[in-house]
């Protein structure tokens, strides 16, 4: 996967990593340390459509619940099995193991008009 | 993802003087009830379970220390508050509640008798200014003065089963001749101590549900005093502990939450706190006559809850038999001691028999529960 500064980022805390027409998707480790521990992720199914803006998952923590939200229109091509499994793969590796979903969009143009954030420009939203 | 714990910024923002220590510590902050409090130092889990096996090391200097003093501070508690005051003795504490003249609650709190004729009444965060205002406004037929110390006094609490141990091993903390000593000191009885010559006041309590004592003492030596329990303690497993796990603690053992499980549209009956309201001392108490009409028919108790698998329901989840909906989660969370999730919440009366079975309303997704005495946990006690 590319560096984390080579990945784009929504104002919901969630990177993609975009290669042609697919783009893997994940939560910031911002997100992942404000949730707090995470203990059950729950995930859409291989094959489902995807709408931008709703929400497609379920991350729970000790002591709150954050939304998987799909930042395009697309289909899930691959759920992370192994971060339904070992929910801590969140907090451990947000930007790694802990990566939730592949989406595949009908043109690579979908990214680009989603007008999502640089690395630098998700940074300053976070204060970081 | 959007994190729905997430709190609106208040418009001033209040530091606890333990605070350059935390941000030292790698802590990650909350806002509550105004004040930047450490949520967690890294992972919520670990320290949840080190306050269950070891001991954990909490900064709850937000917390309200309001003084009663003065010749008549008992009348005035007697009718300021629901519990009995009378026969709290030197150096006890007691659980009570403020009640508003509809019964409601306005804050739980804890009254500790430190000395003659002096009290300090410990609330809420979130209630400071409304105990102050009211406190203040009925001790006016009183002689009796009421002082907020909340500035200048930090609260520090280790809690866990070696925190006597820690307590004992720290450099500095020393019992002052003739006050009880820790190893004796009983559940909600406190002693006088001195840390580096300045007074420290030393109090079995918590609300964690394991063995613990919360420590009361001037701002300007609490990070100090924090340092040497945290040198003392770390061989024995002590960690720094934030309220993300004092929440999942005191979940467990069964202990409420203000704005969750209390609040003003509650009476202490239907949060199971009938205990702390007597109605057997002698003259009236604000909110005396509508406790003792009790709430209306039907209305909603505090029950327990348990289900299986990993979703928790989580505070205003309705709680429904088949599509009707006869209650509601008030706290909610995976337990991480137990496994599996537990919630508090409020149900119709019918549905408060433990064994009951009702269904969580997730989002839509229905997650079977049964209802299940308090509390969750309850520590061994050897």
């Amino acid at each position: 996967m590319a560096d984390k500064t080579d990945r784009k980022y929504t104002a919901e805390h969630e990177w993609l990593d975009i290669v042609g027409t697919t783009a893997t998707i994940g939560i910031t480790d911002f997100a992942a340390d404000k949730l707090g521990d995470v203990v059950f992720v729950e995930l859409p199914k291989v094959g489902a459509t995807v709408q931008a803006g709703k929400v497609v998952g379920e991350i729970e923590s000790t002591k709150s619940v954050g939304e998987l939200f799909a930042p395009v229109n697309g289909t899930v091509t691959e759920a992370n099995s192994a971060v339904v499994d070992k929910p801590e793969l969140v907090n451990e590796d947000p930007f790694g193991g802990g990566w939730m979903i592949k989406l595949e969009v009908a043109d690579a143009s979908v990214f680009d008009a989603a007008e999502f954030m640089t690395f630098d420009a998700y940074s300053a939203l976070v204060g970081e | 993802m959007s994190d729905n714990s997430a709190s609106e910024h208040p418009v001033t923002e209040k530091f606890s003087p333990l605070h350059q220590i935390h941000l030292h510590g790698g802590a990650s902050f909350t806002d509550f009830a105004g004040w930047q409090m450490p949520v967690s130092y890294g992972s919520d889990l670990t320290e949840h379970h080190a306050v269950r096996n070891a001991a954990g090391i909490f900064d709850i200097s937000h917390m309200a220390e309001i003084g009663v003093t003065g010749p008549q501070a008992i009348e005035f508690l007697e009718y300021a508050l629901a519990g009995k005051m009378s026969n709290l003795a030197l150096m006890q504490a007691k659980y009570s509640l403020l009640l508003d003249e509809h019964a409601g609650i306005v804050d739980d709190l804890i009254v500790y008798h430190n000395a003659e004729g002096e009290y300090l009444v410990v609330a809420n965060a979130g209630n400071h200014d409304v105990v102050v205002e009211e406190l203040t406004a009925r001790s006016k037929d009183f002689d009796v003065q009421v002082m907020d110390h909340s500035d200048a006094t930090a609260l520090i609490a280790v809690q866990g089963p070696r925190a006597l141990e820690i307590l004992q091993a720290t450099e500095g903390l020393d019992v002052l001749e003739g006050q009880q000593s820790l190893i004796d000191l009983k559940y909600y009885w406190t002693t006088s101590a001195t840390f580096s010559g300045d007074s420290v006041y030393v109090a079995r309590t918590g609300y964690t549900g394991e063995d613990g004592f919360e420590l009361y003492l001037d701002t300007s030596n609490a990070a100090m005093l924090w340092q040497a329990l945290v040198t003392a303690g770390a061989p024995l497993g002590l960690i720094p502990a934030g309220l993300a796990s004092r929440d999942t603690l005191r979940l467990e053992a069964g202990m409420p939450l203000y704005g969750h499980e209390l609040g003003r549209d509650i009476l202490p009956a239907q949060a199971g706190l009938g205990r702390a309201v007597h109605f057997t001392k002698e003259g009236d108490f604000v909110g005396r006559a509508a406790a003792e009409t009790g709430p209306a028919e039907g209305a909603r108790v505090l029950v327990g809850l348990t289900s299986e698998g990993r979703r928790a329901g989580r505070a205003g989840y309705s709680l429904v038999d088949g599509d009707t909906v006869v209650g509601e989660i008030t706290s909610g969370a995976l337990s991480p001691t137990l496994g599996h999730p537990i919630a508090m919440g409020f149900v119709d009366p019918k549905y408060s028999e433990p064994g009951t079975v009702l269904d969580i309303d997730v989002r839509g997704s229905k997650i079977p529960a049964t209802v299940t005495a308090l509390p969750f946990y309850k520590r061994e006690k050897n």
